[in-house]
């Protein structure tokens, strides 16, 4: 059966609250300290941002995929896409603070009317711009399929997630096809030089679970994953980032409904590391909602934790001095960042 | 329903050392060093003891290995083929013996 958003369902976890909630509890059933306790175990209480120097920015919720651990609650049926005006506060914000790597995200960017306007923009402004790009939207319509030359031309560093070297696993999370289509369009990006040595485009892949259990570590696996996909599909890409799947939207709702919360929840608070602790990538990154709302990270954004600073909660009004002073908002799905060897948009940060 | 085993316990492993603790000690210190990398990988490893778990049928074992072997980035065929080698040298291991079973035949008969 076709995945249907949380929204399009009318799901209990499409109501955040209940998000919060069925969190809360776990780690008072499990008979865990709060992550804040935890961090306060390790004097990293109240977390404080090192320096912002990535802009992360979700385009909209609109996707082509209905990946079934999305902790965006994407697809085909959200509407919400941030407007060319939003898109203008971001870029006028990146000016004044002179931040220097944009980081896309969505649901897919690419469905944004205004994306293609917006790299172009940025980029004359000098600045890195990254684009997590779910592979299938390059084949997905004809107007999207030089997409491979357009992100070429403008330097665009592609983080695209590719959950396993085979269909099976990758199917199963990200739905029917996926992994044919997303290896044809590794197949695109490399016939223009994405992903080859030399060339300095930047291909990188993102590893997640395709279940409830913890990461492999990253290097194994990156050597793992560039061999099978080398012998077998003759692709080739720069790094492998191995990610933990974090535990709310859809996530959350497979995890409580397959009987594995408790159990998963366990494992990320076992894990609990402290230099993965430290280097968090709401740290060093500003994530900015498609309404121009500003939060700590993604998901901070998808259960609408905005930032603490009631100056600069919208874009608009972005100030960096104040942010980086800011505390962080943390909650109980933070454990999800700070397990075995941490997790974050960049892969382990331990 | 009561059942010998319950997957619960596996949580409890850890407390064989409430009744004898330098003992739980020493063997606890042993297993996390045998699984460490090393000449063999800690991916081949968690192969072998998802192998092994099947050859000795414990369901702790075969839980926690599977669990191990998938946090390892095994994929399933690989981890049935772990499974295949267990049940190939069992298999063997009792086909083996019919061998002993010819010897006897022969021994006995005229």
């Amino acid at each position: 059966m076709k995945l249907q958003s949380l929204k399009k369902q009318n799901h209990e976890l499409a109501n955040i609250n209940n998000q919060i909630t069925q969190l809360e509890s776990v780690v008072k059933r499990i008979d865990s300290d709060r992550f804040s306790e935890k961090l306060t175990g390790i004097d990293l209480f109240p977390l404080k941002p090192t320096i912002i120097d990535i802009f992360q920015i979700n385009m909209g919720k609109m996707c082509n995929q209905v990946c079934a651990h999305c902790h965006v609650d994407a697809g085909p049926d959200r509407k919400e896409i941030m407007t060319k005006e939003t898109l203008q506060q971001c870029l006028d914000a990146i000016e004044r603070s002179q931040i220097k790597t944009v980081d896309l995200t969505g649901g897919a960017p690419e469905m944004n009317p205004n994306f293609r306007w917006f790299v172009e923009e940025a980029y004359k402004l000098g600045c890195k711009v990254m684009v997590r790009c779910n592979l299938t939207i390059i084949v997905a319509n004809k107007k999207y399929y030089d997409l491979p030359e357009f992100y070429k031309k403008h330097e665009v560093e592609v983080v695209s997630s590719l959950p396993f070297y085979n269909a099976k696993k990758t199917d199963s999370q990200r739905g029917d096809g996926v992994f044919e289509r997303s290896i044809r369009a590794l197949q695109m990006l490399n016939e223009v030089g994405y992903g080859k040595e030399g060339t300095g485009l930047i291909l990188n892949l993102v590893y997640n679970p395709s279940g409830a259990f913890m990461p492999p570590e990253q290097e194994g696996l990156q050597r793992q994953f560039k061999r099978k996909l080398k012998a077998d599909f003759d692709i080739e890409f720069n790094e492998l980032f191995a990610i933990t799947n974090i535990p709310i939207s859809r996530f959350l709702d497979f995890l409580v409904a397959s009987g594995n919360f408790d159990d998963y929840m366990t494992r990320l608070v076992e894990a609990f590391n402290p230099m993965a602790a430290k280097g968090v990538m709401c740290r060093n990154t500003i994530s900015i909602g498609w309404d121009g709302y500003l939060f700590d990270c993604d998901f901070n954004q998808m259960l609408d934790l905005k930032v603490a600073v009631k100056e600069s909660l919208h874009v608009k009004d972005f100030n960096k001095e104040l942010l980086e002073g800011r505390n962080i908002i943390v909650n109980e799905h933070c454990y999800g960042c700070t397990a075995g060897s941490g997790s974050s948009c960049g892969g382990e940060t331990a | 329903m009561k059942t010998y085993y319950n997957p619960d316990d596996l949580k409890k492993f850890g407390k064989i050392g409430e009744f004898q603790e330098e003992l739980a000690d020493k063997f606890f210190d042993y297993y996390g060093e045998v699984f460490k990398e090393g000449a063999l990988t800690a991916r081949e490893k968690s192969l072998i003891a998802l192998a092994v778990s099947h050859a000795i049928q414990c369901p702790y074992c075969i839980d926690a290995y599977t669990k191990d072997t998938l946090e390892k980035g095994c994929a399933e065929d690989e981890m049935m083929e772990a499974v295949h080698v267990a049940g190939a040298i069992k298999g063997g291991a009792t086909l083996v013996h019919g061998v002993q079973m010819m010897n006897k035949v022969n021994d006995l008969s005229m």
